[in-house]
């Protein structure tokens, strides 16, 4: 076991951690953070993504140590309190969820995305998309709530 | 699944690395941009009893250019490589774009998909087109492993396990060559069925040099070296591009699985081969070589 000191949406932990337990097992079982969701666990269908350093990557396939002395985020960083985040409000305004599996995901890499392309095309929009799985939508809704999102973020 | 226990070092010197790597060899593995090694890790297609992870190695965190080369650090991200490299090398940031996906290239290591030697990735067949090499280093002391000499098998270098890339070397395509990389794969992102990397220049009305690599259709990825004789010396015409591609595909003993037939493969294998080609002779004119 070894110590691992890390922010996950500003608030610090310190845990005693296995070096074998990921990143996204270790803030769903050791911090209760189960917003990060896990499917294949092979780096393909993107629910677990999370941000490192602000930057997207798959929780899956990092290893817990790997993150000593790192900020995250996850999708219980990006409300304020009881208000959603515009990107969330876009999701849920145009609906682009049904079963919400691939949604924390998607929303965090859509957020390091919008942060990089403010302005983005939709084909810039369906490129991000392809790092993700959705079962569910088909994907023409979670493009469509990007566009509006962006548009709220950067009038 | 869930990764098999092992025992973990995250050393601070390349030397300690090597010195972990020496007491251990086949029982260890090196963990960089872990794109790789943990999907073995978490379906336990891999149990290695040690793990060495490089990632506190700053050392290894290096972009240096030099004479008609850049040496990458074992550490360099793809991510950071194909953002460096858009305005300075945009071979190197087209291959890198077909990688994974983004949140996969965040992590993700140049050096780490050329030791991992899958035979449908872009790297390993940048390398072999660009006729790179890698510097491996171990407690004994350093070589440099050209690309020819690198990729034996599918997932299998000629490194030995007490080795470590510390840098990657890749030339530069000579001044107004032109370049041309494609691939086919099921979704953007995925590993390819098929790619081609090509760089042509051209002197005259006579193309002058010709490299052209191939992936997805060998186990590992190939040169196509008579093609490129066959176009070496010739007027960049639409026949010669069309007799180098056959020749291209002619030489492949690709596979068959349930994405592609091997036929298949090689009929894209020639169709990309004559895009790719004509791609980089169309660069190599507009740049008035």
């Amino acid at each position: 076991m070894r110590e691992v000191r890390l922010s996950v949406n500003g608030q610090e932990y310190l845990r005693p951690v296995e070096a074998r337990r990921t990143l996204a097992d270790f803030l769903r079982e050791d911090l209760d953070l189960t917003g990060t969701h896990l499917g294949c666990e092979q780096g393909v269908c993107g629910a677990c993504t999370v941000l490192l350093e602000g930057e997207p990557v798959r929780a899956c396939l990092l290893l817990a140590v790997q993150a000593d002395g790192a900020r995250v985020t996850t999708v219980e960083g990006m409300a304020d309190g009881d208000r959603l985040h515009p990107l969330q409000e876009a999701f849920r305004a145009h609906h682009a969820l049904q079963c919400g599996y691939c949604t924390p995901g998607i929303l965090l890499t859509a957020l390091a995305f919008l942060a990089e392309h403010p302005r983005p095309t939709r084909d810039e929009i369906r490129e991000m998309l392809a790092g993700t799985l959705c079962r569910c939508t088909g994907y023409q809704f979670i493009v469509d709530a990007v566009a509006a999102a962006a548009r709220t973020m950067s009038p | 699944m869930k990764p098999a226990p092992f025992v973990y070092h995250d050393p601070r010197t390349i030397d300690e690395t090597l010195a972990v790597l020496d007491r251990h060899r086949d029982e260890a593995k090196i963990l960089a941009g872990g794109q790789s090694l943990i999907p073995l890790l978490n379906f336990r297609l891999a149990r290695p009893a040690v793990v060495v992870d490089i990632n506190r190695l700053p050392a290894l965190d290096g972009i240096r250019e030099e004479d008609g080369r850049i040496a990458i650090g074992a550490l360099v991200r793809q991510r950071r490589l194909e953002l460096w490299s858009r305005q300075r090398f945009p071979l190197l940031a087209d291959a890198l774009g077909h990688v994974g996906h983004l949140a996969v290239r965040t992590r993700g290591t140049i050096a780490g998909s050329l030791a991992h030697a899958d035979p449908a990735a872009e790297l390993p067949a940048l390398l072999v087109c660009l006729e790179g090499s890698v510097m491996a280093r171990s407690a004994a002391g350093e070589r440099e492993v050209h690309a020819s000499e690198l990729f034996v098998s599918p997932l299998t270098t000629s490194l030995r396990a007490d080795e470590l890339i510390t840098e990657v070397s890749l030339p530069r395509p000579t001044e107004g060559a032109g370049w041309g990389f494609l691939e086919v794969a099921r979704r953007h992102g995925d590993f390819a069925l098929v790619g081609v990397a090509a760089v042509v220049a051209i002197a005259g009305d006579r193309i002058e040099r010709v490299r052209l690599a191939l992936f997805g259709c060998g186990s590992t990825p190939v040169r196509a070296i008579r093609a490129e004789a066959t176009l070496a010396g010739q007027p960049p015409t639409p026949d010669a591009i069309s007799a180098a591609a056959h020749d291209a595909a002619a030489a492949l003993a690709p596979d068959g699985d349930l994405h592609a037939t091997a036929a298949y493969r090689r009929s894209v294998a020639r169709t990309l081969s004559a895009r790719a080609l004509g791609m980089a002779i169309h660069r190599a004119r507009r740049s008035g070589g």
